[in-house]
């Protein structure tokens, strides 16, 4: 069983990786909306190309 | 258009209701006349607006908002002069409140959105505006009606952007998102983080103690000791960042002397992670590590469904904003004036002088000093029917002139205004709102203190007893009691309760808003908007020589054309014209007060009041006058010759507020209708809906008055309103509800707003209050039960750290499992089957 002395702190590190990357989707602003992209997945379908609103 | 599959309905994602329903919002068709061809099929619309919007969708290839939508689009008058109207929003001055530079040459705004009724709206708007020369990127917030929009300055500007929103048939209106938005985004974010951080420990650290649980003794001291070390490393950012809510919360309560729900839980997780590291680093027997994470990860997700359940109320200040318009001409001297300059409207002082065109909102309050014309005060009397104004009459800021050019002193800006004094008295009255103390606050504050006292007891006890066992009875007993079915029984149901209500079209935006309404003993309306449709509408054409009805109502159509007056609106959508039907119309003169002269084809006409016509004419006027009943407006046609016909027009009530009215008496509620409207008309309404209570000539202190009065007497009062007259009743009643349609400072303050342009909408949410108190009750009772049966087992010391758990977990999973049980949507309000309004008919 000394695999865990490995394995159990290298899930702490993973733990924080996690948690960066959720800190991340956080304040990017991933979870303000959580109906609109539901809806928009539903429309865009049948227009190819009309995929998203953001061009330069 | 690329060919797509078969749709269920013609074209339409909407069940077909009655065929003579307008294809684009629902409304019952006046007359046939305005078809569009959509998808190759040709259909009808109710009006000019529908029909403008309909096409500018179809010809911009949008027509799968029709195959997609679930909700028929709102009404909305087709505004004109929108080009003049939207221009002042590219000045700076008007942008600076609202507009931002992004990036170099580019300029970010946020824009508050009205007339959304489902997904498809949003996907509409969307797509219109990526398409726009210019526009670089649009973010609709589906769940709070907010766009942001950025664009490049050198190809595009605002009011272009805000032109194509208005051509499809919705409304947008720049706010400050700096004071409103902002504040409340970084709290729901920071809220979530925390959570997340909860969440995560919580599951890691039950990995870890769950092989303890397991293993029951077999498994090494070492790899014990290191999995201890593991749950306490990641267990201390949990304590440390994501139940600094409570420890802050536990603070404020000490402070202030008084016991609240966050002491005992803030002195329970710091007992319990202390004896734990302690017992870490000292070998001791058990550590409470994921009874700690767990207990703070459910306390938080309560605390996180209460705010979503809590939804913003938009700044008043912004819907103030909304009314009044953004800029105004000012003469520089008067009486001789040599210039004209446009203004902001912030920058008005009393003394200046302004020019008024017909059509355009009253910046400020004042006196008219030159012209003569009528004004809409609906805004303060909720009545439609305009006011003749002259020299020496006072003016109302936001009030709407209508006929001719009115010159104007300014009196009073900004805060001194009328407006602005019925938006302070809406404030007060909502931070003096009767605060109902939520039966589970009192039930948990009562719980908690008695929780504290049980703990001291029985610690004290086996002190005597066993002392070495003490302190960990004392932790389990402080943990298994978790409060967390408690806190959880209410936000998690009125979260459900709340989503299913946002698909039935009611958007509730104060938390305590279902509890409230299910206990409420009054119901008050407003009439005119509410009970009403809120507009002048043609109820019959009285011909009263040879010619014909159709003739007739032609012929006024035809004068009317070009009118803003709500009774030529209203006959020129009842009519059957199209957008230019030939005839020949010339030399028309407006007569304020009175009503049009001009020529059809060559034909002298005049149509307005029957004094008026008569002077044409020079013949007594019919006998069908004598027979108008009071509440109805009555316009009359004639010639040089003699008298053609009599135009009936009213406010006719929605399809089914009679049903409304009927089902909320058989639920035991007391109906009344409280209005600024003259009494006659009131009294009419409530005859003819049924309601036993009837105020009229009501100004807005009127109507605080008469809440106020009721609720002396113990009554519970929800309000229905939906002009800014009734946003100070809306604030002071108990519970209030304004419909989508009406304006946007009623919206924020009322607690609910109605979707739909239906009034069914409210039987619905009273059902589901009802239920979502039955459950609250069931909850809390569980929850009583529960701490009833763990708290003895605790302290006889039979609970461990397993136990203590699992008891908490499946306890806090049987209140949410039951809450789930709103989320099935409620039996569906019953479709009125009562006649559509009169309109049209002879």
């Amino acid at each position: 069983m000394d695999i865990l002395y490995l394995l159990i702190p290298l899930s702490v590190i993973l733990v924080f990786a996690i948690g960066a990357v959720f800190w991340w989707a956080v304040t990017s602003g991933q979870f303000d909306d959580l109906e609109g992209p539901a809806q928009r997945v539903l429309m865009d379908d049948d227009q190819p190309g009309a995929g998203g609103v953001e061009r330069r | 258009m690329s060919a797509v599959v078969d749709p269920p309905f013609a074209a339409n994602a909407l069940p077909p209701g009655d065929a003579a329903c307008c294809f684009h919002c629902g409304l019952p068709l006046a007359g046939v006349g305005y078809p569009v061809k959509v998808d190759g099929v040709l259909q009808d619309t109710c009006c000019r607006g529908c029909q403008a919007v309909a096409q500018t969708i179809v010809d911009h290839g949008l027509e799968s908002y029709y195959r997609h939508r679930s909700a028929p689009a709102e009404r909305r008058e087709a505004v004109p002069d929108l080009v003049a109207r939207l221009r002042p929003y590219d000045l700076t001055e008007v942008q600076q409140g609202f507009v931002r530079a992004s990036a170099p040459g580019e300029k970010e705004a946020a824009l508050l959105l009205e007339g959304i009724t489902c997904g498809a709206c949003v996907w509409l708007i969307e797509q219109r505006l990526a398409a726009l020369e210019g526009v670089r990127g649009v973010e609709i917030n589906y769940a709070a009606r907010r766009a942001r929009v950025r664009w490049d300055e050198r190809r595009t500007r605002l009011s272009a952007i805000l032109r194509a929103v208005a051509e499809l048939g919705y409304g947008a209106q720049p706010y400050d998102s700096a004071r409103s938005d902002d504040a409340q985004r970084r709290e729901r974010r920071t809220l979530l983080w925390r959570l997340f951080v909860a969440g995560f420990g919580m599951m890691q650290v039950m990995m870890y103690a769950v092989p303890a649980y397991v293993a029951d003794g077999d498994m090494s001291a070492d790899i014990g000791q290191l999995m201890r070390l593991a749950s306490l490393v990641l267990t201390a950012p949990v304590m440390l960042w994501s139940a600094v809510p409570f420890y802050a919360g536990a603070w404020r309560e000490l402070s202030s002397a008084r016991v609240g729900m966050d002491v005992p839980v803030a002195i329970g997780i710091l007992v319990a992670f202390v004896a734990s590291v302690h017992a870490t680093f000292s070998g001791g027997r058990e550590v409470y590590f994921d009874s700690v994470t767990m207990f703070i990860f459910l306390l938080l997700g309560a605390r996180y469904l209460e705010m979503t359940a809590r939804a913003r109320a938009v700044q008043s200040q912004e819907q103030l904003a909304a009314l009044t318009p953004a800029v105004a001409e000012r003469l520089d001297r008067f009486p001789a004036p040599t210039r004209r300059e446009e203004v902001p409207v912030a920058l008005l002082k009393p003394g200046d002088h302004l020019v008024l065109r017909p059509g355009a909102a009253i910046p400020a309050d004042g006196e008219v000093v030159e012209g003569e014309s009528a004004v809409d005060e609906s805004l303060l009397t909720g009545e439609a029917r305009p006011i003749a104004k002259r020299a020496g009459d006072a003016l109302t800021g936001g009030a709407v002139n209508l006929h001719g050019p009115l010159t104007m002193r300014v009196d009073r800006v900004g805060q001194d205004t009328v407006l602005a004094g019925i938006v302070r008295l809406m404030d007060r009255a909502q931070t003096e709102k009767p605060a109902i103390a939520q039966l589970a606050d009192k039930v948990a504050r009562w719980f908690v203190a008695a929780l504290l006292a049980l703990t001291v007891l029985v610690a004290l006890a086996w002190c005597a007893i066993d002392p070495s066992r003490a302190l960990w009875i004392a932790v389990a007993l402080l943990v298994v009691s978790c409060p967390c079915a408690l806190s959880l029984a209410t936000p998690a149901a009125l979260t459900a309760a709340t989503g299913t209500l946002h698909r039935l079209g009611v958007l509730v935006t104060r938390g305590h808003a279902l509890e409230t309404l299910a206990g409420a003993t009054h119901f008050v309306f407003d009439k005119t908007g509410t009970l009403t449709l809120g507009r002048m509408t043609l109820i019959g054409v009285i011909p009263v020589a040879a010619e014909e009805r159709e003739r007739c109502l032609a012929l006024a159509a035809r004068l009317e054309a070009c009118s803003e007056h709500p009774i030529g609106r209203a006959i020129v959508a009842a009519s059957r014209l199209g957008t230019d039907q030939g005839a020949t119309v010339s030399d028309v003169r407006n007569v304020p007060g009175r009503g049009l002269e001009g020529r059809v084809d060559g034909r002298r006409l005049r149509i307005g009041t029957p004094e008026f016509v008569a002077e044409l004419n020079g013949t007594p006027p019919p006998e069908e006058l004598l027979f108008a009943s009071d509440d109805v407006t009555v316009a009359a046609l004639g010639d040089e010759r003699g008298w053609l016909a009599l135009f009936t027009l009213g406010d006719p009530p929605r399809g089914n507020a009679r049903l409304v009215v009927h089902e909320l008496e058989a639920m035991g509620k007391t109906v009344c209708v409280l209005s600024g409207d003259r009494r006659v008309s009131v009294e009419h309404l409530a005859r003819e809906l049924g309601i036993g209570i009837a105020r009229g000539d009501a100004t807005p202190q009127d109507k605080l008055e008469f809440v106020r009065a009721l609720q002396v007497q113990g009554a519970v009062v929800a309000m229905v309103g939906d002009g800014v007259n009734d946003a100070p009743v809306l604030a002071q009643a108990q519970v209030s509800a304004a419909l989508a349609s009406g304006t946007q400072l009623a919206q924020a303050s009322a607690d609910m707003v109605l979707m739909s342009q239906q009034l069914d909408a409210l039987l619905a949410a009273v059902r589901v209050a009802r239920q979502t108190r039955r459950v609250i009750r069931q909850n809390l009772t569980w929850a009583a039960l529960y701490n009833a049966i763990a708290l003895p087992l605790a302290a006889l010391g039979h609970v461990t750290p397993l136990i203590a758990a699992i008891g908490m977990s499946l306890s806090s999973l049987a209140v949410v499992a039951n809450a789930l049980r709103l989320l099935r949507p409620a039996p569906a309000p019953m479709r009125s089957r009562a006649p559509h309004p009169r309109v049209a008919a002879a």
